[in-house]
């Protein structure tokens, strides 16, 4: 499988276009499976993890799905393939570079569905969407997991339900996540009582790149924490709840914000804009700052000619692997901020934005 | 799930003290636990929001070790249970009833329940269902409701009679 064909599309996650994509970006649900008559990957040899990989891959094969699933191993990939579809968040850091031995992921080409193969677990189920949307998310995934259960002998307990390496996935292997885009309430600090809250309520929540209480491109994911002793209905409905009233929060403090600070809000825009389409070197923090005060902008009506679409498209391609295919060679960090500049300002420029 | 020995709300809070040689267990709730001085909170790590992996860590390493537990090996996959409070992952599914002792707390703490009550596999699902006729059956036998007995085991001969 070629990768590169990947490139001009967006991928579901970033398809901007299911509900509450003002403040949520997407919704992730994933599900964590072990087969029976195996041990878990902590312990298995590169010969079982074969023999692992060859079994999935068949159920996989013969499973009906729609759309179908190709698989790619991820062991024969590159380093430069791996972090690509990290960024597409098609495979997880750990299965790029951790995981050692046969390993791989099955997905469709919407990008929605995807099967990830001898990572911590033996599989682990993706589904993803656009947007807020556990229930057809679950949905979706819980008929995955029975077309594949119905080929294969899942590892599971009448006590302790699926079974898997780590004791925080047991139960229901289940970890839901949503992706928020929350500037306003950094904007006006409210973060810290938020993250408190939610350890409270046993959520867990992370900067999708970088560390901090301010995550980069006020991009957060929250997911959680328990996957035993409540029914998978039951933890998408608790969680469901506390990220609706995240959001009305959030929505709040951008009224708040477009009331007590328009101007000061639409010059912020207007010089992220500037830079975006200007800059002849960027950081892939910075240009993750700018687009979030650009997406905000939109949101808030400051913006009324760049789609949403676009910025995330920006986002995607800025990234470190996806710009080094755009551009069809290795970059070093400093040719990747030129090559970044490069290719924000063509693209903005392309489109003309007028202020 | 334990009730708090001072107010008999849910506890989710075991605290074990050795005083000499003594030692005393007891069942909180998180406000009762805070009025006797024990937080039970644990710190954010340092740079930030708490993730799962440090989350087992920190919870492995603030238990105190339990001697019952200390020599624990599953005979499947050769693992011991103090390599899995090292590493924070298992080695395969039979460590869950081999360490159970050890096990049940550390779910308690992370996910304050330890009976899987969601999604069942569907290969299961269906002699689960037998059984639960079965057991019905038993019962209105047992109660004389000779008429519900004769439908439940009509049932069951058409469930068992399905692939």
């Amino acid at each position: 499988m070629n990768l590169d064909r990947l490139l001009p599309n967006l991928g579901e996650w970033l398809r901007g276009a299911g509900p509450d994509v003002d403040t949520v970006v997407s919704t992730r649900i994933r599900l964590a499976r072990n087969l029976r008559d195996f041990l878990f990957n902590t312990r298995a040899n590169a010969t079982q993890k074969a023999e692992i990989e060859t079994r999935v891959c068949q159920a996989i094969s013969k499973a009906k799905l729609n759309p179908r699933l190709d698989y790619i191993s991820v062991q024969e990939l590159g380093n430069l393939d791996r972090l690509f579809l990290v960024e597409r968040q098609l495979i997880s850091r750990e299965l790029a570079s951790t995981q050692e031995g046969p390993r791989g992921v099955a997905f469709d080409p919407r990008e929605s569905v995807s099967v990830m193969v001898n990572e911590e677990d033996h599989l682990r189920i993706q589904v993803m969407r656009s947007g807020l949307a556990l229930q057809e998310a679950w949905q979706e995934i819980d008929q995955v997991d029975d077309e594949l259960e119905m080929r294969l002998s899942f590892a599971f307990h009448e006590r302790f339900g699926y079974l898997t390496a780590c004791p925080t996935n047991v139960g229901t292997g289940l970890r839901a996540s949503v992706m928020l885009h929350l500037p306003a309430m950094g904007i006006t600090k409210e973060l810290e009582k938020l993250f408190k809250s939610l350890q409270k309520l046993k959520l867990e929540v992370r900067g999708l790149y970088g560390e901090g209480s301010r995550a980069s491109g006020d991009l957060y994911q929250i997911s959680n924490q328990v996957t035993l002793g409540r029914s998978e209905p039951e933890l998408l409905h608790d969680m469901l709840e506390i990220i609706q009233n995240i959001i009305a929060y959030e929505r709040k403090m951008r009224q708040k914000l477009l009331q007590e600070r328009k101007q000061a809000e639409q010059d912020r825009v207007a010089r992220a804009i500037g830079t975006l389409t200007n800059a002849t070197m960027i950081t892939s923090e910075e240009t993750m700052e700018l687009l979030s005060t650009v997406r905000l902008g939109i949101h808030l009506g400051l913006l009324n000619d760049l789609p949403q679409t676009i910025v995330n498209q920006l986002f995607i391609h800025s990234q470190s692997a996806h710009l080094q295919k755009l551009v069809q060679r290795a970059l070093n960090p400093e040719e990747r901020n030129t090559a970044r500049a490069n290719y924000l300002r063509d693209r903005l420029r392309d489109l003309g934005t007028k202020r | 799930m334990n009730k708090c020995s001072h107010c008999g709300q849910p506890a989710t809070i075991h605290f074990t003290s050795l005083v000499g040689t003594q030692k005393h267990t007891k069942y909180l709730c998180e406000a009762c636990a805070r009025e006797e001085g024990i937080t039970g909170e644990i710190p954010l790590a340092e740079g930030g929001p708490l993730n799962l992996q440090t989350l087992v860590a920190m919870v492995l390493s603030s238990q105190p070790p339990q001697p019952q537990t200390e020599h624990l090996r599953c005979e499947a996959c050769g693992m011991k249970y103090v390599q899995f409070r090292a590493e924070g992952r298992l080695g395969c599914s039979h460590d869950y009833d081999a360490f159970a002792a050890g096990l049940v707390p550390l779910l308690e703490r992370v996910h304050s329940d330890v009976a899987h009550c969601g999604k069942v596999p569907r290969s299961l699902r269906a002699r689960s269902e037998l059984e639960q006729l079965e057991l019905e059956l038993h019962r209105a036998v047992t109660e004389e409701r000779y008429e519900d007995a004769a439908a439940l085991r009509d049932q069951l001969r058409e469930k068992e009679q399905q692939p």
